[in-house]
């Protein structure tokens, strides 16, 4: 049966918000964002909120809740005690537009930098064979849904507006090290770029992509630490250093 | 303020599966293209196809080809499909697919390391190209992906990576605008700030997909507004078939809040079995007359066909999704449902926790997550849900041209025809493909023939004026609650089951709500303001179940996506007749219209006994026109 949760909203856009609190019938079995819902359709007709599909597949209803960034999809009501109020905030790594809105058009622009798939020449199709093994490392990646929750919480880029140029954050080292890791891929260089380009080297590996992922990806122990320990295998070991000097090997 | 003004050779309005491959066809023949995505780029509801793709490749079973696909496709369909576009689809899927590996797809594999393909409802063989549950999200991000490599080569080419081809993220078109009779390109506005866009474009490409949120119970996400379908009635254009929705026989039911969100069919697939409150296994009560020689009925054969597919006969979880729907609601009707109303769908018991999760991994996710239920251990609760409309713009199947409006065309679930009276479960993935890609091509070849087509300042006055309308209204009606009254019309009026008399009244109360909707008021300003937004979705959503509940009406039969409880049978007399619905300025007329015959060369593809259940014995006669 419906009860009453107390909802504290954060309303505002790029120039000015503050928390605005409203109680909201709730029912059983309901997601964080029905309650968001039902608020915009009887008491805030315009309340800026985006979603798309409702189900943990599309990635659109990031926000934070209570501090923490989750889908609102996906976050039950009654993950939290009853009479406590729940509090909804948008992203805060990202500009707000409006309400729980945020631009988030930093993540495309990123997507647009990195090297698109590479395959061989001369691949026909039909032709490609591929053992599901080797499939599967790439396809762990591909998994991600695109919410930029990871995005969201790197605190690299979190409460340093600076750097966000250099930084392509989690989301796009899961990217590389997909297409890396994909059996047909030919570009050589990938984690030498994802390094000297993308950012990769400012990732202190504090895992807090990994724990916000709601598509479980492991984004920091099967994509980000084995593409730098290449990179500092292919920097700094002697053996191979020397052999890139004597035979000129193209990246790594 | 100055109106915000672009122009490009091909504007495509939606950025799922079709629009996305229609988009890359029309910029490799060398021109300059926009999106038009009403989210952001990427969520489009394509992302919730979980099943898979399916194309003849023959990976699984070698037996398959183009003929036996094009078969299944009129089966399912129980011919009422175009004849040609479903001919189209079965020939060109596998190219279809293989290209999108070629673009860096990773589809699940074979031990010979080919795209492995998977069994479905109304495939004769294992067909469907696949990523576990997820792939819909594989080919979106695909297609993303491939527009982003056309983008950095237009960089390298061109300096500016969107030279060529531009995302305009939430942005809603409200306006297909014409001169001289020809499409000259279209109005709308960002979601974000509220303020107007004018793009000029000789050619519009529709690919907006369905209606779903017409209903109250549906698997579609709140795009699903059949924006496309209104644009183009109020364009000129026709809509075929609009009766004919497609009820997914499985939609989660428990809790409340989740009721409608999708069950992959995979589950069948993968072996689960459909059972009542009683333990019943019911499906072998139901299999119809037609498909009484290619399903099993009893137990012991269905499940020997897990493993024996060629010397066993198919599990009847596995009819066309209309036939399991129907039976579902059946069960439920005669009081043999669970207490929320469902049926059990269960695959523990065929399958090890370690091959569900990795076969069906967000489907374990989402009942764990959002009903509390371990799929691996426990039955899932599932019941029917809104899914697709095969109903769409009515379009010349080789060019995707809609009939009636030059300049214009569709593809994808917007368009009609491919699927006939029921899609099967797979053939919507490769349907986006095959005519997403035609249809950039039929853009690409009309531009190039008939040049640029200005817009004239009358049409952007009359559709900015439009636009302002529900913000100079005061005090007036609020489009959430309009929503919720169509929906409750729909689901009760012109839902799986229908009657005249429920038609009937449907038909006056969708006109009372229109008449209501034409004075609808919004609060608050023009940036990202969902009521403003509805207001528009909700005009696109009456003109459609008027559409939908006009053309069931005049449907006296049952067949597919459309079941009068007052005419039970199918009726081959009207297997001859598609419904065609155009927009006078008031109101959606509803004419008859004959469906193109099959011609001999595909006629002769089917056992004519076969047909004798679909034709009439003239059409027997004649053996296919030509």
């Amino acid at each position: 049966m419906a009860r009453k949760l107390n909802l504290r909203i954060w309303r505002g856009d790029s120039t000015s918000g503050a928390l605005q609190d409203v109680q909201v019938d709730v029912n059983e079995g309901e997601v964080v964002l029905d309650v968001i819902h039902r608020v915009q359709a009887t008491q805030m007709g315009d309340l800026a909120v985006r979603w798309n599909c409702k189900a943990g597949k599309c990635g659109s209803c990031s926000m934070e809740i209570n501090g923490k960034p989750r889908l609102a999809c996906m976050t039950q009501v009654a993950a939290y005690p009853e009479g406590e109020t729940i509090t909804v905030t948008p992203l805060r790594t990202f500009p707000v537009i409006k309400d729980l809105v945020t631009d988030v058009s930093f993540n495309y622009k990123k997507a647009m930098e990195i090297p698109a798939y590479a395959p061989p020449a001369d691949l026909a199709p039909g032709e490609a064979r591929m053992q599901q093994v080797d499939v599967e490392r790439s396809q762990e990646f591909r998994k991600c849904i695109e919410c930029f929750l990871c995005q969201n919480v790197c605190h690299v880029i979190r409460d340093h507006e600076e750097n966000k140029k250099s930084f392509a954050g989690p989301r796009f080292f899961i990217r590389i090290a997909e297409l890396d890791m994909h059996p047909l891929d030919i570009l050589k260089n990938r984690k030498k770029t994802a390094q000297e380009e993308h950012g990769l080297g400012m990732c202190n590996i504090t895992k807090c992509c990994t724990e916000v992922c709601p598509e479980h990806i492991r984004i920091t122990d099967n994509a980000i630490i084995p593409m730098k320990e290449r990179v500092v295998d292919v920097k700094y070991d002697p053996a191979r250093w020397l052999g890139s000097k004597i035979r000129r090997r193209e990246g790594i | 303020m100055t109106l915000e003004r672009h122009n490009y050779d091909v504007l495509v309005i939606g950025a799922g599966g079709a629009g996305l491959r229609a988009a890359v066809e029309a910029r490799e023949a060398g021109l300059r293209v926009a999106i038009i995505c009403k989210s952001l780029f990427g969520k489009a509801h394509t992302v919730m196809a979980e099943g898979g793709a399916a194309a003849s490749m023959g990976n699984v079973n070698d037996n398959d080809n183009w003929m036996v696909h094009f078969r299944d496709t009129m089966r399912g369909g129980k011919f009422l499909n175009h004849y040609r576009m479903a001919e189209l689809h079965a020939k060109e899927a596998p190219d279809r697919i293989w290209e999108l590996e070629v673009w860096g797809a990773l589809f699940d594999r074979t031990k010979e390391g080919k795209i492995s393909q998977r069994n479905f409802g109304g495939h004769e063989y294992p067909r469907l190209a696949h990523v576990g549950d997820r792939t819909g999200l594989e080919l979106i991000r695909t297609m993303q992906q491939r527009i982003v490599a056309l983008q950095q080569q237009d960089g390298r080419d061109f300096g500016d990576m969107e030279s060529h081809i531009k995302v305009f993220a939430e942005l809603t078109i409200t306006d297909i605008l014409k001169e001289n009779g020809k499409v000259s390109g279209a109005y709308g506005y960002w979601r974000e700030s509220g303020s107007e866009v004018l793009f000029e474009a000789p050619a519009v490409i529709i690919a907006t997909g369905g209606v779903g949120k017409t209903f109250k119970i549906t698997s579609n996400s709140w795009e699903g507004t059949g924006d496309g379908h209104a644009l183009a009635l109020k364009a000129g254009a026709n809509l075929v078939d609009m009766e004919f929705l497609q009820f997914h026989p499985t939609g989660m039911v428990w809790p409340p809040s989740v009721r409608g969100i999708l069950v992959t069919e995979s589950v069948r697939g993968e072996g689960g079995v459909l059972t009542n409150i009683n333990g019943e296994r019911f499906m072998f009560n139901y299999i119809p007359e037609v498909f009484k020689k290619m399903y099993a009925d009893n137990p012991e054969e269905a499940d020997r066909w897990y493993t024996d597919q060629d010397n066993n006969r198919r599990p009847p979880e596995l009819l066309p999704r209309d036939e399991v729907a129907r039976a579902i609601n059946s069960e439920v009707k005669a009081g043999r449902g669970t207490e929320h109303g469902g049926v059990f769908l269960d695959v523990s018991k065929r399958l090890s926790a370690e091959v569900i999760k990795k076969r069906l991994p967000s489907m374990w996710h989402q009942f764990y997550e959002l009903a509390g239920v371990d799929i691996t251990k426990e039955p899932m609760e599932v019941g029917p849900t809104c899914h697709y409309v095969m109903g769409g713009v009515e379009v010349e199947p080789d060019t995707a041209a809609a009939i009636g409006v030059p300049g214009l065309f569709a593809a994808g679930e917007v368009a009609g025809g491919m699927h006939g009276s029921n899609r099967l479960g797979g053939n919507s993935l490769t349907d986006l493909l095959v005519f997403g890609r035609r249809a950039g091509a039929g853009a690409a070849e009309y531009v190039k023939s008939s040049g640029k087509n200005p817009v004239s300042e009358g049409a952007i006055n009359a559709a900015a004026a439009k636009i302002q309308a529900p913000f100079d209204r005061q005090g007036g009606e609020n489009s959430y609650s309009l929503h919720a009254e169509l929906q409750e019309i729909t689901h009760n009026l012109v839902g799986i089951i229908r009657t005249g008399a429920e038609l009937d009244e449907a038909i006056k109360k969708i006109a009372e709500i229109r008449k209501r909707s034409a004075n609808v008021s919004v609060s608050g300003g023009r940036v990202f303001n969902p009521g403003f937004h509805l207001a528009f979705d909700l005009d696109n959503m009456l003109l459609v179940a008027e559409s939908t509940a006009k053309s069931a009406i005049k449907r006296e039969e049952s067949r597919g996506g459309h079941t009068r409880d007052d005419f039970p049978g199918m009726n081959n007399k009207w297997r001859q007749i598609n419904h065609i619905s155009t927009f006078d300025g008031t109101q959606v007329i509803v004419r008859e219209q004959a469906l193109p015959p099959l011609p001999k060369e595909l006629f002769d593809l089917f056992d004519v006994h076969e047909l004798e259940k679909y034709m009439t014995p003239e059409e027997i006669a004649k053996g296919g026109s030509n």
